[in-house]
This record gives C-alpha cells, structure tokens and sequence, in this order.
C-alpha cells in the first residue's frame, strides 16, 4: 500500500468520518483515497476551496465533537497554520497530515524535511505546541494516526503527523489494524446540540480579557508539561555498544540506518537514534546517548532544524555534527557513511 | 535468491515502468521478503522519464531509494544513459533493444538484450513491452517463485482489467522463452 493511502485508511480505521482536503502535490492519494471511501462508509469527504477554508471545517467538526483531519503539504501547511493556531486555541483535537515537500515558496514538490522547525516550535501565532509524530516506514504511518487521534483526544490539541513525500510514495507491506471497539473518549465540552438538557458549552478562542487569557494558557502549559514527561517516543537502533550516534527521523533515518549498517561493517561502532515523536522532542533519550558516545550526527533533508533541540538535549556534553540535503535531494547511504566516517577520525 | 535485490527500472511515462515494479515488488511480498517500491514523481512523469526503485530483502529495507542497482531495466534511451554508469559492478542490466540502439561498453555488468517492444508488437500485446522484460528479469534473476510471480499478476491487474490478466501472463512467457 502507497504511504499516502495508508494513512487515509488508518484515519478511517481510527473512526475519523469527517476528512477535509485540498489537493497538493506529494499528498494527492490520501485526499483522493478518502474521497472513494468516505462516501462508502457514511462519512464526509469534502474538498475545500481552499487550504485555509479545509482547515476551518476541522475546526467547525472537531468543535462538534468528531473526529475531523485535513492533510496537505508544506505550502498548503502555511495557509493552515491560522487554523492550527484557533484549534489549539479553542483545545480542539485534530489531525493535521504534513507529507512535506521542498521550499520554501512553491519550493519543489520531492521530498523534504524542511517543516520542521514549522511544526515543532510555530505552526502558527502565540503560545502554543501541537504533538508531532514522524513515521519511518508505511507500517508506522498507520500505526501512528491512530495514536495521533487518541492522543488529541486524550489532551484536546492538535495532532500532526509529519511525514515526507518520499514515505507518502513509496509502497511497503502494511497492516491495517481493524477498527478498535475500544470507546472513544466522551466530549462532554462538544458543541453538538443538547436540546436544551444542559448549560450550552462554547468552543472560543478569543478572551479579551487578559487574566483569563493567561490562566487558560499557563493551564494548557501544565498539560504540554505531563506530555513532555510522558509521551517522548525513540528508536534506538544498535545503541548498546554504540561510540557515536546518528540522529534522523522520517525518510533521512531510513538512509541513516542503510549508512549505519555500512559503518558497522566498516567496524565503526555507531547507532541510530531516531526520534519518532517530534514534540515532544526525546529529549531523554538524546540525553542517554549523549551520556555514551564520542559524538552525534544528526542527518536531515534540510539545512539543518532538528539540530537545534539535539544540541539543546545535549547541552554542550559531546559534539554534535550535522549532514544535510535540500528539497528533493535525499542524502545516499554513501553520503552518510562519509560524515559518520569524518566524525569517527575527528572525534577521538 | 540470496543477496538484496536494488532494482531500478527507467523508461518513458506511459511504458508502465512502474506497473512492471510493482508486480516485482508483490511477487517479492509472496516470499514473505521484505520489500518497498518507490516511484519517480511528479512533472517527470508527463511525457519525461519515469522511473521506480524497487527493493527486496531478507532484512528490513533502510533507504527505499536505488541510487547504485544490482538490477537495471532499461526501456528507452535517456534513461540507459542516465543510469549505466550507476549500476554494481556484477549488477544485471535489461535493455529493450528494439528502443535502444547501443550496447553496455562495461564489462563488469551482464547486460541482456531483448527486442521488448517489438516482441509485444508482433504478438499484438501493446503497452506489454514491460512485462516481457520482466519475464527476462525474471528468467534471469529468479527475484521470486514462478508460482509467486503469477500471484503477483492477479494481485496488480485490477479487477476492471481482469480480461489484461492472460495478455500479461503470455507477455512474461515470451520474456522467459526468448533466446538471444
């Protein structure tokens, strides 16, 4: 199954009824995988005039209480952020599906993971983070917006999956968990029509009023809290014996797990660190590995944004190298042998 | 089989290079491989080279992108010449001959050559070109069982084009059967 369409049938999967889209290249499949299937299954498919328009009918069905998800790619993600910004605002959840692709602008359309920084620390104004998950393989596209949905729910925020167009392409063997029974959680906060049986709940993001503004900020600063201490999610690939580490997520790991094969080979005892949720950042486990080896490397297909919280989480104790390629140019195994190579003679 | 199989087939859009991958990529899944297929995309496809990469593996597969292949299929010439120089040394190389009208000058690869396209001319297969190399790939790197390689056929032809089912079963013989 293609990457994009795995994601659209985990969706459906996850009880998602309701998938609003705009068509963009890397992602086409997924919103054209829902627009067969949503109608099959009595759910919503609707593609909207617009990427800002798809995202405020999220916002209009996650207030109602369901399960909404739109998907684009990194253009399309920046007509979004506004959007983003009021779901986190309002405390809706929601997934948001980025399949990046080269910018900025209109950039390119090959594969890229150049949003980092934009899903991790801005995806649009004020204070406020979203969870991010980067899947590696088309198993863990699935796997993943299934917990990306119980997650929103779980803590009332956004929820994006951040994949690449080169995992949103690509075929691998997948499978598809069946529906759960397990009960979604009661949103007794939604705005779904009570007749009159309850106090009416409003879903806002606006409070003019500058102490109730800060109390429901620093609120949802207590849950980013508990998330950052309870939901770090890594894979540690050949870390036991491990003298450096290489850190990559999404496509640029799979590369870096070719190129750390090669190494090992070579006998040059490294590992693979790869972070699978984004924010919050492993910081935990950046820091175990910054306890055990000489030197990291972190390998991105960008100039270089999720070395900054490496760097953080390391916190000055080893040195951390970074190898990078643009849009569309997805770094070979052999590139990345060379800079695990250049770290190992530079680093003893 | 024993080794990691990179393949990586080129050619025209429209020559099914990627329908061709594909089947590959299924006929690997049947042995229970691990494998990934992953397409060229994009504005390359209208009219330009189109081009897929396609692993199969014992182990789980790192980067899904061919850059150097073990086995190279080529279907028309920008693609051959873009790529002949990438392939393993020992590396496999298919050329449809009746499209490309130049040999491989390397002799660290064993190349074979085979007239795809007017083979499926002459047995009224049009478009079959690509499943006739595939019967060669697969003559001559066996990437899976034959009983697997038909599974992978039913698998890949939709069920609207169930009629496509036998033309593509003949195409993979004449590719098996030809001498040359």
């Amino acid at each position: 199954m293609k990457g994009n369409e795995a994601l659209a049938e985990a969706a459906i999967q996850a009880g998602c009824r309701h998938f609003f889209g705009y068509p963009i290249t890397p992602q086409t499949e997924l919103a054209a995988y829902m627009s067969k299937k949503m109608p099959k299954i009595g759910g919503t498919y609707l593609q909207a005039e617009s990427e800002i328009a798809a995202i405020n009918m999220v916002l209009g069905a996650a207030s109602a209480g369901v399960r909404a998800m739109t998907s684009s790619s990194s253009p399309g993600i920046s007509l979004k952020s506004e959007g983003i910004s009021y779901l986190a605002g309002s405390d809706l959840p929601a997934v948001i599906i980025n399949v990046q692709r080269g910018g900025p602008g209109l950039g390119g359309i090959q594969p890229s993971q150049a949003d980092y920084w934009q899903a991790t620390k801005a995806t649009g104004h004020g204070d406020f983070q979203i969870l991010v998950f980067a899947p590696s393989t088309v198993q863990e596209m699935v796997d993943l917006v299934s917990d990306a949905f119980d997650l929103a729910d779980q803590y009332r925020m956004p929820a994006m999956i951040l994949a690449d167009g080169m995992l949103g392409q690509m075929m691998e063997p997948v499978e598809i968990r069946p529906a759960t029974d397990k009960k979604p959680l009661e949103k007794t906060w939604a705005t779904n029509g009570h007749q009159g049986k309850r106090v009416h709940n409003v879903v806002n993001s606006l409070y003019l009023k500058a102490q109730d503004l800060e109390r429901l900020v620093k609120e949802r600063y207590q849950r980013y809290e508990t998330i950052k201490q309870t939901q770090q999610r890594a894979e540690e690939y050949l870390m036991e014996d491990a003298e450096y580490a290489v850190v990559a997520y999404g496509a640029s790991s799979r590369v870096s797990r070719s190129a750390v094969n090669a190494a090992r080979e070579l006998g040059i005892k490294v590992g693979l660190v790869r972070p699978i949720s984004l924010w919050p950042f492993p910081v935990d486990a950046m820091q175990r590995a910054a306890d055990k080896v000489k030197g990291l490397l972190v390998v991105e297909m960008s100039m270089g944004q999720m070395v900054d919280d490496v760097r953080l989480a390391v916190n000055g104790k080893k040195p951390v190298e970074f190898y990078g390629r643009t849009g569309g140019m997805i770094p070979t195994p052999a590139e990345v042998l060379g800079a695990i190579q250049k770290l190992a003679g530079g680093a003893k | 089989m024993s080794k990691n199989l990179n393949m990586l087939l080129a050619g025209f859009g429209g020559q099914g290079v990627l329908f061709a991958g594909k089947v590959i990529a299924y006929g690997g899944l049947m042995e229970g491989k691990e494998i990934s297929w992953l397409p060229s995309y994009g504005p390359e496809m209208r009219g330009g080279t189109a081009n897929c990469s396609v692993c199969i593996s014992d182990k789980a597969i790192g980067s899904p992108l061919v850059v150097n292949p073990n086995v190279f299929v080529a279907m028309n010439l920008p693609s051959f010449d873009r790529f002949i120089n990438d392939v393993e040394p020992g590396g496999t190389v298919i050329v449809d001959s009746y499209l490309i009208d130049k040999k491989v000058e390397r002799d660290d690869v064993n190349a074979f050559y085979i007239p795809a396209s007017r083979l499926a001319e002459e047995n009224n297969l049009k478009g079959g070109a690509n499943i006739i190399l595939l019967g060669k790939l697969f003559r001559e790197c066996g990437f899976c069982s034959e009983e697997a390689l038909d599974r992978a056929i039913q698998k890949c032809v939709p069920p609207s084009k169930a009629h496509l089912l036998e033309n593509n079963r003949k195409a993979i013989r004449i590719g098996m059967e030809y001498e040359g």
